[in-house]
This record gives structure tokens, sequence and C-alpha cells, in this order.
């Protein structure tokens, strides 16, 4: 049943294509809405063994090869489609307002979305690779079509990110297959792979994917392309492209070859250590809002890729919740930057975002961001906390001398997303500092009354904006409140995987 | 629903109430605040009489359920530790929060964002009843975290001040770093033992203390989370910043209950910390030295509310230092009447500063004994509690702790003694300039007495800090045992601090229209913030800027770029291959010819 997510996806954006364009929008949310109702039903029925990844499709394809359509389930992908289709449902209603060619951007914005449900379910390693790339074609068009910010730019360098990834993976891929006679990631993970293979194959692979989760120093790709990209392109960049990476990396490079990730883990580690700090850094000297968010997000993929290299049940499952709770909190952050302010505006630009007085202007936006931010900054309650304290006790367990560097990290964390907060929304601009230190007594609702009129003529948040935020709200505070309800999922399907054993 | 069995939701209410209350506010009452304001006063005062049932009630206890369970290692329930601490704990935050959530009413009147307001008050009560309740590390932790996030909301409350937001975030800040030692400790403590519930942790308690080395490091470690919360030494430097906020939040958040979080935590794991003499013997000292500084730097403050965060940090410091010396008594004694003398002198301030339009300077006042009758004798009232001049509260808890540094450690009490003197001394020179001599300006001059929704909880508060050291009141739940010996020698001394304290302020400050005493250093809060400001700049910063520039020009510029260039620089050299010139082609192929003729005949 939850192959559907994939049919009903790229039906949808075949429609799109069929119809008048006026129907295009209606129909994208059409499909990702039917789309998360058939994740959701699978999500809360009992019957469903997410312990293993089991087989839902499996049709011969080229039996010469040994290759099949094949597609499987467990806790880890559920929860990656889960969260697809809540970046999906959003990422369309914050697109609602998009006039110019919009067939064409449905089109494209829905096949990324089919792609990855594609990656999410794929049990057979060639057609897992087929739908990674697959996803990184449409992923093009949006950004250097629909884009912004040097767009063309930013979108050829995501692409040929990826291609130099896909083409690590391609090479692991093959490795596999020649060594292991089979492209069933469940027969291949049962394979004794010899140690010389893992030891290279296991590099290339991980690496491989992990560009697209944004790994040191691989990353930059990242911060340009969420810039460039149109607001819905970045959230699905932030809220499931990067997952795809950190996804396969895990099912196909870590399962395959256990004993290669055990010989190469610390390096990754490492990278993931300075990735986190190292973005948090960048992201504290950076002008454009879009720019913060687009390092913050490598940050915070710093730990998922940390916790997949603790090798231990708390990190893995971690990593895992920690995908779902960036999909959501990052598709939420580039959804304020991307529509709520920069359609409005027309700059991201911290300082001439200071002097707009956006509070007051666009309160729910304001409101949005702030729930946002404390998400982002790991405040308990959200979605984040959950993830990242997990995390950490599997990294403590595994290496404890990287909590200790990982948490300036997330000082940082909280120093640049305070000051990302406060300049966009929280500002007057107007040198207020001066203002309050020639009148120290004046109470501060008296200033901002008199010094500000006639600056709300920005358009007001609309329906469609509303709700894709609410929906993305909820889903992060729902998990951070009960976080059990998505780990008791994961961490079977962690515990199932051969590393662990 | 049964509330009076022993396995009862009522614990369960305590924290719903507020929680219902934040949420409805955020949802559905942000444009109207007076409805904002009724539903979270309804709701403290809700989860006030739930407390006050807790407290009653010996045998209660309440369901919990699990929030995060990898199974068979680590499981975090969410539940309730009801005991004699908890249950006093729940009686101070709910009820002066009750008292300041009234009191608020009146403060916040004319305020735009008033509904913004009550709802982070009540998002506040919850976390801070969820420390108070919390059974677990990782429960308490959460709702610690929690409370670091209302508080940056809360002093941030007028953000349209730049010193606001920037305090809030500096508050936010500096906690976390504090935070981040905790979230560790907890993670030692967790290896160690195999678990995260209090209760557990003590029945294994020699999985831990096996290893001396290891404990301290873990006590040290968690106690950096109260250095950050509780404003100790050395990083204090918030506190004083966060006076930003609306003074009833200073009161709340500020003074009585969430900078007392600390030391509520280090006597919730007081049998951890006991378990090593190190670690006992650093708390104590930090909290000596916090006590010291925070008494020094208050003596030339000129800003009341910033006179009385530093006076909560001194305070602070005493108690941090009572739980260095091993009594949690006489540290949650002190913690107790504190948080009813302290609560009143903010709300006191509050209500000087709003009737002379949010004049804060004690240097721009004077005289306002005259006109403000009756925050001037509440003012008083806490001002004699706070030297610890009996028979105020004050005097019986500080006595508590300094005849147990008597007892211990010579030197913490010379130093807890000259702290008492600092006391007295900063404490009556804000009472002269505020309240005697003549009006310094026209503000002074036309101020008029607050109404009474503010000044009804000054009254109440005043009553408790008189009362509250009485054996009646406090000592029947709180044992704060002493010796025959010291009964009379330490009172003494500290009366005598208390009175050359006073004497020379008095003696210093009557009549005057400036300072006569001006001492840069202590005036400039011992250069605390400019030296914190300078390693900021020169590591965080430097490390910012240094990622900035690498990121740009090393890994985006050279190595990106160099290897598109280099893929760029090796298709022309194909293109010159490709000239597509007939002569070129002649020349490359007859060259070919030669090279493999070359090759086969001569290798």
């Amino acid at each position: 049943m939850i192959a559907w997510t994939i049919y009903l996806t790229f039906a949808g954006a075949v429609i799109v294509l069929l119809l008048p364009r006026a129907f295009a929008r209606w129909i994208a949310l059409l499909a990702a809405t039917a789309g998360f109702v058939v994740t959701l039903v699978t999500f809360f029925r009992p019957d469903v063994d997410l312990g293993h990844f089991t087989t839902v499709v499996r049709v011969p394809w080229i039996p010469a090869l040994g290759m099949n359509y094949h597609l499987a389930l467990d806790g880890i992908s559920l929860t990656l489609i889960l969260v697809t289709g809540l970046a999906a449902i959003s990422a369309i209603l914050f697109s609602w307002d998009v006039s110019e060619r919009a067939k064409e951007f449905f089109f494209w914005l829905l096949l990324v979305v089919g792609g990855s449900y594609g990656v999410f379910l794929s049990a057979d390693l060639f057609l897992l690779f087929l739908f990674y790339e697959l996803v990184i074609v449409p992923k093009y068009f949006l950004i250097a079509i629909f884009g912004s910010t040097n767009k063309e730019y930013g979108a050829m360098k995501l692409t040929l990110y990826s291609f130099f990834g896909g083409a690590l993976v391609f090479l692991g891929v093959i490795a596999a297959y020649v060594a292991g006679g089979s492209f069933d990631i469940n027969q291949l993970s049962q394979f004794q792979f010899p140690s010389q293979l893992q030891w290279w194959a296991f590099p290339v692979l991980f690496l491989g994917f992990a560009v697209l989760a944004g790994i040191w120093p691989l990353h930059t790709w990242a911060p340009t392309g969420h810039v460039a990209a149109p607001t819905a392109g970045s959230m699905l960049l932030a809220g499931i492209v990067m997952k795809l990476g950190a996804y396969a990396a895990l099912r196909v490079a870590m399962n395959l070859f256990p004993e290669g990730f055990r010989m190469w883990r610390t390096t990754f580690a490492v990278l993931a250590v300075i990735g986190i700090v190292y973005a948090a850094a960048v992201a504290l000297r950076q002008r454009d809002l879009k720019f913060v968010i687009g390092y913050s997000s490598v940050s915070h993929m710093g730990f998922v890729l940390l916790g997949l290299t603790t090798a231990n049940v708390f990190g893995v499952s971690g990593a895992v919740l920690q995908m779902f709770s960036h999909g959501v909190i990052g598709a939420l952050l580039f959804a304020v930057a991307g529509t709520m302010i920069y359609r409005r505006t027309h700059t991201r630009d911290l300082d001439a975002l200071a002097a707009m007085n956006l509070r007051r202007a666009l309160p729910f936006a304001a409101f949005t961001f702030v729930v946002a931010s404390a998400a982002s900054m790991g405040i308990p309650g959200f979605s984040g906390f959950a993830a990242e304290i997990t995390i950490l006790i599997g990294v403590w367990k595994a290496y404890p001398a990287a909590v200790w560097v990982v948490g300036a990290g997330m000082v940082l964390v909280a120093a640049f997303t305070l000051r990302a907060l406060k300049r966009s929304f929280f500002d007057d601009g107007l040198g207020s500092a001066a203002l309050s230190a020639a009148a120290p007594g004046l109470s501060a609702g008296k200033i901002s009354e008199s010094s500000r009129d006639g600056r709300a003529a920005l358009a007001p948040i609309t329906v469609p904006e509303k709700v894709g935020a609410a929906l993305l709200m909820f889903a992060t505070v729902a998990v951070g409140f009960y976080p059990k309800i998505l780990l008791d999922r994961i961490q079977p399907a962690v515990e199932a995987m051969r590393f662990l054993r | 629903m049964n509330y009076f069995t022993t396995n009862s939701s009522l614990p369960w209410l305590i924290l719903l109430l507020p929680l219902t209350s934040a949420a409805v506010i955020t949802l559905f009452t942000r444009r109207s605040k007076s409805w904002s304001a009724a539903i979270s006063v309804v709701a403290v005062l809700g989860s006030f009489i739930c407390s006050c049932l807790v407290f009653v009630r010996l045998d209660i206890s309440a369901p919990e359920f699990t929030w995060l369970d990898i199974r068979g290692t680590l499981q975090v329930p969410i539940g309730f530790v009801l005991d004699d601490l908890s249950r006093l704990m729940l009686l101070i935050v709910s009820g002066v929060g009750s008292i300041i959530h009234i009191y608020s009413l009146g403060y916040m009147r004319d305020d735009a964002g008033e509904s913004r307001y009550f709802a982070a008050l009540s998002l506040f009560m919850l976390a801070m009843l969820g420390i108070v309740l919390a059974n677990n590390f990782v429960m308490l932790f959460i709702f610690w975290e929690l409370v670091g996030f209302t508080s940056y909301v809360l002093i941030g409350h007028w953000f349209d001040r730049d010193a606001a937001a920037e305090a809030g975030k500096k508050a936010f800040i500096t906690t976390r770093i504090g935070d981040f030692g905790f979230m560790i400790g907890i993670l030692m403590i967790w290896i160690a033992s195999g678990s995260l519930v209090f209760d557990d942790i003590i029945a294994h308690l020699s999985k831990i203390t096996s290893n001396p080395a290891y404990l301290t490091v873990a006590v040290l470690l968690i106690f950096c989370g109260a250095v950050g919360k509780s404003a100790q030494f050395p990083l204090h430097v918030w506190l004083p910043d966060a006076m930003e906020g609306p003074t009833p939040v200073s009161a709340l958040i500020h003074a009585a209950t969430m900078v007392a979080a600390g030391v509520y935590l280090l006597v919730r794991v007081a049998f951890l910390i006991q378990a090593s003499q190190t670690a006992l013997l650093v708390i104590a000292w930090i909290g000596t030295i916090t006590a010291l500084l925070g008494g020094l730097i208050a003596t030339q403050q000129s800003d009341i509310k910033k006179i009385l965060a530093y006076s909560t940090m001194s305070q602070l410091g005493y108690m941090i230092m009572a739980v260095g010396l091993t009594s949690n008594e006489a540290a949650m004694f002190h913690l107790f009447t504190h948080a009813f003398f302290k609560a009143l002198l903010f709300l006191a301030a509050g209500s000087i500063i709003v009737s002379l339009h949010h004049e804060q300077n004690i240097w721009r006042m004077g005289g306002l004994s005259r006109n403000l009758k009756l925050t001037f004798a509440t003012f008083f009232v806490g001002a004699l509690a706070l030297i610890g001049c009996p028979p105020f509260s004050g005097f019986f808890s500080k006595d508590a702790i300094l005849a147990l540094a008597y007892q211990n450690n010579s030197a913490i009490f010379a130093v807890g003694l000259t702290t008492a003197f600092l006391t007295a001394f900063y404490v009556s020179r804000a009472i002269v300039v505020v309240f005697f001599g003549k009006p310094r300006t026209d503000l002074a001059r036309a101020g008029k007495e607050s109404p009474a929704v503010m000044t009804a909880p000054l009254i109440i508060l005043a009553v408790f800090s008189f009362i509250a050291g009485f054996p009646v009141f406090a000592r029947n739940f709180l044992v704060v045992p002493r010796e025959k010996e010291v009964a009379v020698i330490v009172p003494a001394l500290a009366m005598a601090a208390l009175i050359v304290g006073s004497g020379a302020a008095i003696w210093l400050y009557r009549k005057r229209d400036r300072d006569p005493l001006s001492i840069g250093v202590i005036r400039n809060r011992l250069y605390f913030d400019e030296f914190y400001e300078w390693l900021i700049d020169s590591t965080q910063e430097l490390l910012a800027r240094v990622a900035a520039f690498f990121d740009r020009w090393v890994i985006d510029g050279g190595a990106v770029r160099g290897l598109s260039g280099a893929t760029f620089g090796f298709g022309s050299l194909l293109r010159l291959f490709q000239v597509g010139n007939l002569q070129a082609y002649a020349f490359l192929f007859g060259l070919g010819i030669v090279a493999i003729i070359y090759f086969t005949i001569f290798h």
C-alpha cells in the first residue's frame, strides 16, 4: 500500500501537465495529500512489520542482470516518508502564489517528491540509484528556472556536486554488485564482502551519498543551492533532499559494508564534528537570512552524520529522528525566510530587514519564526531536542571527546539563531539604543508607537501559508512532546541492521 | 478521576494548568489582553491550590508516562518526585508566582504586548514547576532549558529596546554554556549508574562513588548548570543585564524562582555532591566568591534594579555556600525566606519605577517616603529582612548559614561576614538615597502611590518576609541544626556587621545629591563584561571570521573553483586538438606516426 505514495505522486505530476494551468496547484496539493494520507494509514496500522526491511512489491525488471522493481519498508524509511509528505504538502502550500509557468513548476516539484519516495522505499540497489539520480534533474530545473539570487550558478553547483556524489555512488554500487552478485539490498546485507573491498568501497559509497547530506568539506553546494532555490525548492532541499544522502548512507553504505564502516567511521565522525561547529561559525557571519539558514542546515545535518558514525542504537536512532526533525524545522525556516519575508520585502539582507520592524507588519510570520528558531536551537518541547539528546547520548558512548566540541557548536547555534531572529523580526533598526540611552525611563511601548507608522504596507500572511506553517509547527511540537511515537518505529529497524550486531 | 488517592492526577494538574493557559492564550486570546491576563492568573492560582493540596497530603503519588525509550537501555519517564523538598518548593514557586501574576495585572496594564507577556509567564510557571517535580535528570533538564527559553522571551519583552533584546540573548547564551556542562554531567552519571531516575541512582550509588575522580568531574559538571542558572561567578554577568525585563519578571524569575533553581538542583542531587569532598569545597568557594562579588558591586550601582540584581547574586552565593558546606536545610531555608523578601523588594522597586514613569536611577529619586508611604513601608520590611535584622526572616536564615560556616571553615565565615557588612551597607545606601532627603527631580516630587492591585501583593509579601523565619512557620519542615556555643557569637558578629554597615552608609549618604564614593573598578562591575567581550571577540568571532573566510575563499574559491578550473583547463587543452584545421590534423597525425615508430624501434 505504501508504494502508492510513489504512484500517486507521479500520477499527480502527469495530470498537472495534462490539465489547464488553473488546476496545477490543486492537483499537486491533492497528490501530495493523498500520499501523506497513505503514509499516515500505514504509520498507524499495527500489523505492519517495521522491524525489518519488509518487501512491499517485487517485480522482475531486467532478470538477466538480476534487477528487480523491488520496494520494501521499515521504520526508518517510514519515518522519512512521513517527513517527505509533510515537507511536500507545506512546500506546495507555500508555492500557492506561483503563477508563472505554474504547470511546469508543480510538475518538477512532484517529481522531486516522487523520486524521494522511491529512494526511501527502494530495496534494489539499482532502483535506488535510479530514483536518486532522478531527483537531481527536476531539482536543477526548479532552481534554474524559478530561483533567485545567482540561480544558474547555484543550480549548476548543486547539480555538479550531486553528479560527483552520484559517480562515487555508481562506483560503489557496481562494486557491490560484482562482488555480491545481486542488487537486492536485503540479500547483500547478509553477504560477507571481503575486507579489502569494504575498505575502499565503503568510503566511496558513504562519501558519495554524504555529499547530498552536506558533509564537510563538500557542503558548499548547500548554502548557495538553498539561497538560489525558490521557497519550495529550499524547503524540499532542506526537508527531503539532504535526507536522501543521509538515508542512503545508512541503508546502503553502512548496511552493506559493516567492516568498512568500522574502519572509517572515526574519520567521518571527525568530518561531521568539524561540519557542526564550522557551519555554525560561518552562519554567525552571514548577512543573508537564507545563507544563515543554509549553513544551519549543514550544521544540523552534521548531527545526523555524527549520529550515524556512533554505530550504536542511540546515535543511529537519534540520527534518523534528527532527519525527521530537521526536515520539518528546515522547511519551516525556509518557508518563513523565502515566502513570508522575501516575497513581501524583496530582501533577505539582515540589516535591511532590521529596519522594517517586521514583527508588527507580519506578526504571524514572527510567531512562526520564533517557534522555528526555538526548535532549531534544540529547546525542549520541539523535535530537535529529543533528536539531539539521543544523538549526544550515542556520541558520548562512542566518542566522548566529540561531545565537548559539539557542545561548543550548540552554543554557536544558539548565538547565530538568536542573532538572525533579532535582526529579522525584533529590531527597529532606528538606533533604538541611542534613543533609550537618551531617555532610559521611557517605556518601550511608547517609543514604538510613536516612531513607526505607515510601515505596515506588506501583504498579510495568506491562509495557505498559515496552514502550511501550522502543519510543520504541529509536527515538530508533536514529536517534541512525544518522541516515542517515532522512536518506537525507528529503533527496531535500526537494531536489525548488521553493523549493530 | 480521584484526586485524593495515593495515585492522583493532582500533580499533573499543577503542570497542565499553566500549559493550557499558555496554549490558549497563544492560540485564541492574543487579541484580548484582559482575557489573556485572566486566564493566566486563574491558571496560576489553580496551580497554587493544587500545590497546597499536595503539600498537606503526605502519601500522594502520581502516574507517570515514558517520554523517551530506547528499549533495554534508556528510559526517560515524565514522573514526579513528591518529597518534603519538592512540596515546599512547589509552594514557594506557585505562591510567589500567584502574587506576582496579580501584581502584573497592574504593572503591565498599559502594555501593548500584555497577552504575549502572560502567555510567557504561564509557560514559565509550567517550566519552573516541572523542574521542581522532576524525578529524573532528563526531565529536569527539559524543563530547565524551557525555563531558560521563557526567561529569554520575558527579558526581551520590550525588544524594541536594544538593550532588552541584547540582554535576553546574553542570558540565554550564558546559561546555555553552563547547561552544556550540566548535560555532560548527566550523561556521565547515566553511563556510570545506568539510570536517570534519582531514586534508582541512589539505589546504585556505589557504582558511581567507587570512582571518586569520575564522580567529582561529573558533579562539578552538573554544578556548571547551577552556576549558569543561579548566576554564580564566573557566569554571573547575565543577571544584572536581565533587569531589562519588566520588573515583575525580575521579581519572579530573576529573584525568587528561576535563579534559585540552581540551588534546588544541587539540593536535589545532594546525595551525589556529598560523596565528593573536592566538589563540595569548590561549590562552597564559588558560592562564597559570588556572595562577596555581588555585595561589592552592589555598593556602587545607581540603578535600583541593578542594586537588587547584584544583591540577588550575592544571596544566591550564600545559598550555594550552604550547599557546599553540606547543609541542604540551611540552603533551602535561605531560599525560602529570600524568595519572599527579594520578590517584595523588586515589586516595591517596581512600584517606585511605575510611579516615577520608569525612572530607575536612585540619584533621580529622593524623599519618596513621603508620597509612597505604603511602598516605603513594605520596601523597608524587605530591606530589614535582607540585611538580617532580627526578628525578620532573613536574620534566621542567614544566621543559619553563617553558623554553618563558622563551624566548618573560618575563611568562608570571614568572607560571609564581610558580605553581611556589605549587604547592610548597600541596602541602607539605597534606602537613604531613595526614600529620604529632598526629592532630586520633579518626577520624584510628583510621584503617586501605585494602585491596590500592586500594593496588596506588597503587603502580603511583607507579612511573609516578616514571619517566614519564625520557628512555627518554616522550621516545621526545615530542621536547621545548630550548636549551642555558636548560638551567641555568630549572631553577635552578624549584628555588629549589620550596625557598622548601615551606620557607615547612613553617615556617608545622608543628604547627598551625588555619590560621594566613586570607585571606578567596582562601578564598572570589575570589568567582567569587558573581559568576556574581549574573550568572545578573540575566540568565537575569530572562529566565525576564519570559518567564513575559509568557506568562501579556500573551499569554495580555491578547491571547488580550482577543480572546475582544472576541468575547464583540461577542456581547453582538448579543444586545442580539435582546431578543425586540416594541416593541423595532418601535422598531429604525422607526429603520432613518428612517435609510434620511435617507440616500436627504440624500446
